[in-house]
């Protein structure tokens, strides 16, 4: 190939990271640069190393946090954490102990640096344009807001890099999803890219890296390109990413982790050849009305099922294909919803409002201008989790904390909490929840439980309202 | 280390008709608290194969007779969608299953199943429209020629060439890695400049 022609953002990242590039018979040795870990995905990959006698080839490539099986529960600083969960616990413990053993960099509850994996990797600046990112989550694909190539593994995978620093991976195809025009009021990056995965479907990104382009996704902060690109994977896509600017670099200069003095400006020389070349091609491409976007929440059980929030339920019996339809219908019994009702109205028992996708400072900014001077309905439980101890910090500094208190929400501690519900944060069967997080997947939230994903703004709203709300009601 | 070779299986099928099973399906999030791979297949579909007093569903599908010792689970498209817990895997092999067949599987899930020696088969829509309305048929799947027979039907499938090949011999692909030391320790010094 010859190195003048024009090549893609992702193209370029690829291609610098091979090892060996892919033949019919092998795939490509692919370098991996940064490898973020956590609790529930890597005890296994551990359990690999020691059966085989391996070590960690760049244990400074490596980064450790606990965040999936973590209590959230409010604590008094200088009290000690117990973690009643036994098996979380335990799974805990192992994370500590093999983090000791292989040389490890670790943010454990006791961590200043402590929380989301996909959170604290920008915040530290660990997560930089042109790199190759993995981590045993699928969500890994957040990372991409910065003009990497990052994505989610399986725990074997999670070996293959302790040991080799590397994978083996088929080069994906490249599907360019173009959002032009500018969002509305009320509109957020979540309503965006759950208004992205409606468009192409829950498959619709499969084997592909996404781009996302245009004047929309350039106006977008960091912060709502992470949510946009955190999103993906519920596309199918194999990772989602954004040409790094400006806005990428003013947000990384001085971050702890990121290149500093003379080899910040070698970097940011680096940086700016990334962008796709104008004459780029991409196997795909869609084109999106970003003016035309309205706030969307989901009403089935799986995050390409949403509406606008002002429309209705749709109905089963207007669905052609058979199995669609039989899975609408199955999707809205479980999820107790009529055909052709209103979104609007809805009543609902809980919100949360955290998650890799929309627990950053500026998420708790939204809801908080909602939650202002407002109480959350009596019959509504409310949870604002933090996705780190530093936007923890940084919104209590603000006095957002006592904007959620006085308005009758939990303030809790950093984790992914009531998103996965793995560490006692969850939905009783039958409860419903309009939640900021990314998954409404049957259960995903608590057995039986049923989740509307929207925006941190319909999140309040709906709070408030005890039931599905237009957020642009409460807007100020 | 080696894993378990796959090149011929003969068995009936269980099928799951649902489009876009995701793994919180195959199983909750709340049974990923241990540190081993191994028991998970009592969880498999958890939430659709106990009520909510933990007692088995007699009306789920892997309950019927005609399911009993399948080994193929037949399921509808974009199977496995969603997070990329191998835990999807390896509750599917410690329940019994060695193949899922769909007219798609999903990415992260694929690759997951490949790295344990479960087969995942695409095959087109005609016939997996036959294979989802026919559960407790018997199919037969052979790898090395890459078909599926059923009755008098046989399809081809297609099959990354390597994974085929870590399948066949039984050759894991963490060892395959590890051959490549040189050029990655070569990727390295050259690289270490750059950043």
């Amino acid at each position: 190939m010859a190195q003048s022609e024009p090549r893609t953002l992702f193209a370029k990242i690829w291609d610098a990271h091979l090892v060996r590039a892919e033949t019919d018979e092998t795939p490509a040795v692919l370098y991996v640069d940064l490898h973020l870990v956590h609790e529930v995905t890597s005890p296994q990959a551990f359990s690999v190393l020691r059966d085989r006698g391996l070590g960690v080839r760049r244990p400074q490539r490596t980064v450790a946090t606990m965040d999936h099986s973590t209590p959230t529960t409010p604590r008094q600083p200088g009290t000690k954490l117990v973690i009643e969960d036994r098996e979380c616990a335990a799974q805990l413990a192992a994370l500590e102990a093999n983090c000791a053993q292989f040389g490890i960099e670790l943010h454990s509850l006791a961590s200043e640096q402590q929380g989301i994996v996909h959170v604290i990797g920008p915040e530290l600046g660990l997560s930089q344009p042109g790199m190759t990112i993995v981590c045993g989550d699928s969500h890994t694909s957040t990372h991409g807001a910065f003009g990497a190539f990052a994505f989610g593994i399986g725990t074997s995978e999670v070996a293959h890099v302790l040991a080799t620093q590397s994978l083996l991976q088929r080069r994906p195809r490249t599907l360019q999803v173009r959002v032009e025009g500018k969002l509305r009021p009320g509109v957020t990056a979540k309503d965006l890219i759950l208004a992205v995965i409606a468009r192409i479907g829950v498959a619709g990104g499969s084997g592909h890296v996404i781009e996302y382009t245009g004047s929309a996704v350039r106006a977008l902060s960091m912060e709502e390109r992470m949510t946009v690109c955190n999103m993906s994977i519920e596309a199918g896509a194999r990772a989602g990413c954004i040409a790094p600017d400006d806005l990428t670099f003013q947000y990384l200069a001085g971050r702890p982790k990121a290149p500093q003095g003379a080899a910040w400006d070698r970097a940011l020389a680096r940086w700016r050849a990334l962008p796709s070349d104008p004459a780029a091609r991409y196997d795909r491409t869609v084109e999106i009305d970003g003016g035309a976007l309205e706030p969307t929440i989901t009403f089935g059980t799986n995050p390409g099922m949403s509406a606008a929030i002002r429309g209705a339920v749709p109905d089963p019996g207007s669905v052609t294909d058979a199995a669609d339809r039989a899975a609408l219908d199955r999707a809205l019994r479980y999820m107790g919803l009529r055909p052709g009702q209103q979104l609007l109205g809805h009543p609902i028992d809980v919100v949360f409002i955290g998650s890799c996708t929309n627990a950053r400072i500026e998420d708790l900014r939204a809801a908080a201008s909602v939650l202002r001077g407002r109480r959350v309905s009596s019959r509504v439980r409310a949870l604002v989790v933090p996705g780190s101890r530093q936007v923890k910090k940084a919104a209590e500094a603000e006095g957002l904390d006592r904007v959620f208190r006085d308005a009758g929400a939990e303030w809790r501690e950093p984790g992914c909490s009531m998103c996965i519900a793995m560490n006692g944060d969850q939905l009783r069967p039958g409860q419903s929840a309009v939640s900021t997080s990314n998954r409404n997947f049957e259960g995903r939230q608590g057995a039986g439980g049923r989740t509307f994903l929207a925006s941190p703004l319909s999140a309040a709203a709906a709070a408030v309202a005890g039931a599905i709300a237009d957020p642009r009601e409460y807007l100020r | 280390m080696t894993l378990q070779p796959f090149r011929r299986l003969d068995s009936r099928i269980a099928v799951l008709a649902r489009p876009d099973i995701d793994t919180d399906q195959i199983i909750p999030a709340r049974y990923l608290k241990g540190t081993t791979r191994t028991g998970l297949g009592r969880w498999l579909f958890a939430g659709w194969r106990y009520d909510e007093n933990g007692h088995p569903r007699t009306d789920f599908a892997f309950a019927r007779p005609e399911a009993r010792g399948a080994q193929v689970l037949v399921a509808g498209p974009n199977f496995g969608c969603g997070s990329s817990r191998e835990h999807a895997p390896w509750a599917l092999l410690d329940y019994g299953f060695r193949a899922v067949v769909s007219s798609s599987i999903a990415d992260i899930f694929r690759a997951n199943a490949l790295k344990n020696g479960l087969l995942p088969v695409i095959v087109d829509a005609a016939t997996h429209e036959v294979l989802l309305a026919s559960p407790g048929m018997r199919v037969s799947i052979d790898l090395e020629s890459c078909s599926l027979a059923f009755g008098d039907a046989r399809v081809s499938f297609s099959i990354d060439p390597f994974a085929r090949r870590c399948l066949l011999e039984g050759v894991d692909e963490l060892g395959f890695l590890l051959a490549q030391d040189d050029a990655i320790a070569a990727y390295e010094k050259e690289d270490g400049c750059a950043r």
